[in-house]
């Protein structure tokens, strides 16, 4: 089965890619928790594109698509902006946020820790950031 | 959707959270804590009992203030997290650096 949605680039409208998610994944064989953590990743993702490589601009656009095999379920992310490669960040360290006082940088650190893979790749403009996760059986 | 409830009870200031924290109202979050340190606050307790769903966007609110809170001598507790919103608190070890309760009372009873 396959879902589908086009994100506007602004904040708003990640109550309605929440609302997305929770709809498109209630037929998985995931926890509760898991349905939580997913979704959360998913948008830590959407919200650093639409924040950092789009500047909020609501005419751009990201999509998303999920797969899934009978193992796992793929998040596929695409846009046109600027690319942003999480695998190449360095997670900041959590006592360095603090002093730091930053807002920032805490995302990553959920989406790496949430899911199992994280793929990037940047092709003729078009940035794809896949996530996955595998079913437990 | 995101409302924000401030009141006092036996001398802590109470946040209630109602519904969910994420990039595009967490600025609300960071104004009302803002808010009770410039007005001298020493005790802040968020009650998340009808906390939905945090995202980092609200949970980097929490972890900016943490040196404030620690440098100003003010005790800041979370109390009544669902199961999954704690998860998220556990990931990021912010259930090693803020105090989380179960309750309300055992919050303002500690």
């Amino acid at each position: 089965m396959k879902h589908r949605l086009n994100i506007s680039c602004q904040t708003s409208a990640l109550s309605e890619l929440r609302s997305f998610l929770k709809k498109s994944l209630q037929n998985y064989s995931l926890s509760e928790i898991d349905r939580h953590q997913v979704t959360l990743a998913v948008e830590e993702v959407c919200a650093n594109l639409i924040i950092h490589s789009h500047g909020c601009n609501p005419q751009e656009i990201i999509n998303l698509e999920i797969k899934d095999s009978p193992e796992k379920i793929i998040f596929e992310i695409s846009d046109q902006g600027e690319a942003f490669n999480m695998l190449d960040y360095e997670t900041p360290d959590l006592k360095k946020v603090i002093l730091d006082k930053r807002k920032g940088g805490l995302g990553i650190i959920l989406v790496k820790k949430i899911m199992d893979e994280i793929e990037f790749e940047s092709n003729n403009g078009t940035n794809t950031c896949r996530l996955i996760k595998w079913f437990r059986s | 959707m995101l409302r924000l409830e401030k009141t006092k009870e036996s001398s802590y200031d109470i946040i209630s959270l109602h519904g969910e924290v994420d990039a595009s109202n967490s600025v609300e979050l960071d104004e009302v804590i803002k808010e009770l340190i410039d007005s001298g606050s020493k005790m802040i307790l968020v009650d998340g009992s009808k906390l939905e769903y945090i995202s980092s966007a609200g949970l980097g609110v929490f972890m900016s203030y943490l040196e404030d809170f620690q440098d100003q001598d003010i005790r800041f507790k979370i109390s009544n997290l669902s199961p999954k919103v704690f998860e998220v608190f556990k990931i990021l070890g912010l259930d090693q650096l803020i105090p989380i309760y179960s309750t309300k009372s055992e919050a303002l009873a500690n």
